[in-house]
């Protein structure tokens, strides 16, 4: 029945193609921990990978309860954490997988770093990683802020007083992430925006092609 | 996908233009034969390994996440001047690289600006500034010596901006205004009001240029606040007690004595723990 209907899709679409060119690429033996359990290390870029999934997911629920305002930010998550079921789970993974997704994000550049993997052809490929890494940074700024705890409002103003003792561009750097006068509404609202919009998108742009370029260009060769 | 034009019901595959049909022959990928070693189809072969070694990671962050409530402290107070800022811990070394004379006041620029844009740009380019073929890391010695050295920094930057941040949480004053005087009526009371203590942490304990001493007990036993008493700390100058060395026992067991009723000290100190 399900066999049927997908040969039915298929027969109008076409999509065999598409994902059996996903499925089919080989994956050589010296990545493969089944193989060699020192291939671990070549693990890392996926898990940070399924990280960012747990991140994406675990996000999108909080959404549902977290208000983005002064007034009620707080609030909001004393409430999901301390009420809602499991809203102490889902807010944990979120916290913890923030810093998890950075210790694998560093271990897997560590990776490709020491096995001179950023050489040619994969110099571009780099480059998007890197830009990842920042973005990944930035999100990690940017949501700290948004549980409005002390923590986060004077950790949020001190990175904002660093940004603006740049020369030259600080100050708009400091306009920018502020918003208006002092740390305040303004601020919590772009932050929100910037954590949930902006760099989630900017970071799905660049997986893609992270993936598109690992994909075409095949993973590194054996050392 | 169609059928046609004279009516038979056979298939017909066209390509995007759908007045163009289909005649050549898909290109199907290699057999794994064909490649060297002991190579395997990325789904769902390959996938499935890495699913096992990702569940092996999930319980692993599964047991902390149930282990360990993610911190939430009050809410933000923008007028609190007593907090201690900290950023998240991944940022602990850049904090702390703006602490070195030559990275802060007017030389901002090199911790804000220099260094971290010599890392960050080092990394951005380096497939650019590591040309070379050699990929074994034992054969770049520049690179692989660079980047050693940048990570020890970066691990002891963000190990001493810890222990700095734990220790100025140690130092912090701990009393609390709203928590009662204990034990109003015992004579200690006295001896604290006739020395200089009283100027101040104020007639009430309520704190004047020095913290409120209420709730202190909960914070210090007799012997540290004896300690404070003979030498000093941050802006207390040493040696404020005048009295016989059994009045200053009498003080400190009194002074130790002032704690928060149950479970009323608890929170202030769970904020600062983190
Ligand atoms: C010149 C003003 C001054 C006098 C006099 C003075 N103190 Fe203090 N005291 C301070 C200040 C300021 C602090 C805060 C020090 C810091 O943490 O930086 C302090 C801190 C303390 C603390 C630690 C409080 C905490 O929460 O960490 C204790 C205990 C204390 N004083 C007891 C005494 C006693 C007992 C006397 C009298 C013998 C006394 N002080 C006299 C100014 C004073």
């Amino acid at each position: 029945m399900l066999k049927s209907a997908y040969e039915w899709i298929d027969r109008r679409l076409d999509i065999t193609p598409m994902w059996r060119d996903l499925a089919d690429h080989e994956v050589p033996e010296h990545v493969n921990p089944a193989h060699h359990f020192s291939a671990f290390i070549y693990c890392f870029g996926g898990l940070t990978f399924f990280i960012v999934v747990i991140q994406i997911l675990s996000g999108m629920f909080l959404t549902m309860y977290y208000v983005p305002d002064i007034q009620n930010a707080y609030k909001s998550v004393d409430y999901l954490q301390n009420e809602i079921a499991f809203g102490q789970i889902v807010r944990g993974m979120h916290h913890w997988g923030a810093s998890v997704a950075i210790v694998m994000l560093f271990l897997h550049t560590l990776r490709v770093f020491f096995t001179g993997s950023y050489k040619h052809p994969r110099e571009f490929n780099w480059v998007v990683g890197m830009l990842l890494f920042f973005t990944i940074l930035g999100l990690g700024f940017t949501g700290y802020l948004l549980p409005w705890d002390n923590k986060a409002y004077f950790a949020t103003k001190v990175g904002i007083e660093i940004a603006a003792s740049v020369p030259f561009v600080g100050d708009a750097i400091a306009t920018f992430l502020q918003g208006g006068e002092v740390v305040g509404a303004q601020t919590l609202a772009r932050f929100f925006a910037l954590h949930v919009f902006f760099l989630p998108g900017a970071l799905l742009a660049l997986l893609g092609a992270h993936f598109f370029l690992i994909r075409r260009q095949g993973i590194s060769g054996p050392l | 996908m169609a059928h046609n034009q004279d009516g038979q019901d056979q298939e017909v595959h066209f390509v995007g233009d759908s007045r163009v049909k289909v005649n050549e022959k898909k290109l199907y990928p290699k057999d794994y034969s064909e490649f060297p070693g002991k190579t395997e189809a990325f789904f769902p072969n390959f996938l499935l390994k890495e699913w096992m070694v990702a569940v092996v990671v999930l319980v692993g962050f599964m047991g902390l996440v149930m282990a360990q409530e993610p911190p939430l402290g009050e809410q933000a107070d923008p007028t609190n001047t007593s907090f201690l800022p900290v950023p998240d811990w991944y940022f602990l070394f850049l904090y702390q690289l703006l602490k070195f004379k030559w990275a802060s006041g007017p030389f901002v620029v090199v911790g804000t600006v220099l260094v971290p844009g010599f890392i960050f740009g080092g990394l951005l380019l380096a497939p650019w500034l590591d040309r070379g073929k050699e990929r074994r890391p034992m054969k770049r010695p520049v690179a692989t010596g660079l980047t050693l050295l940048t990570l020890i920094a970066i691990v002891v930057l963000t190990w001493e901006a810890e222990d700095e941040h734990q220790k100025q949480l140690a130092s912090l004053p701990k009393g609390d205004e709203s928590v009662e005087i204990v034990d109003q009526n015992d004579p200690a009371y006295d001896i604290y009001k006739n020395n200089a203590c009283v100027n101040c942490h104020g007639q009430q304990l309520e704190g004047l240029q020095g913290p409120s001493l209420r709730g202190i007990g909960d914070s210090y036993t007799s012997k540290e606040i004896i300690e404070i008493m003979d030498e000093g700390k941050g802006e207390m100058p040493a040696g404020m007690f005048q009295g016989t060395e059994e009045e200053k026992k009498q003080l400190a067991d009194w002074l130790a004595k002032q704690e928060a009723p149950e479970g009323k000290g608890e929170k202030k100190s769970q904020e600062h723990e983190e």
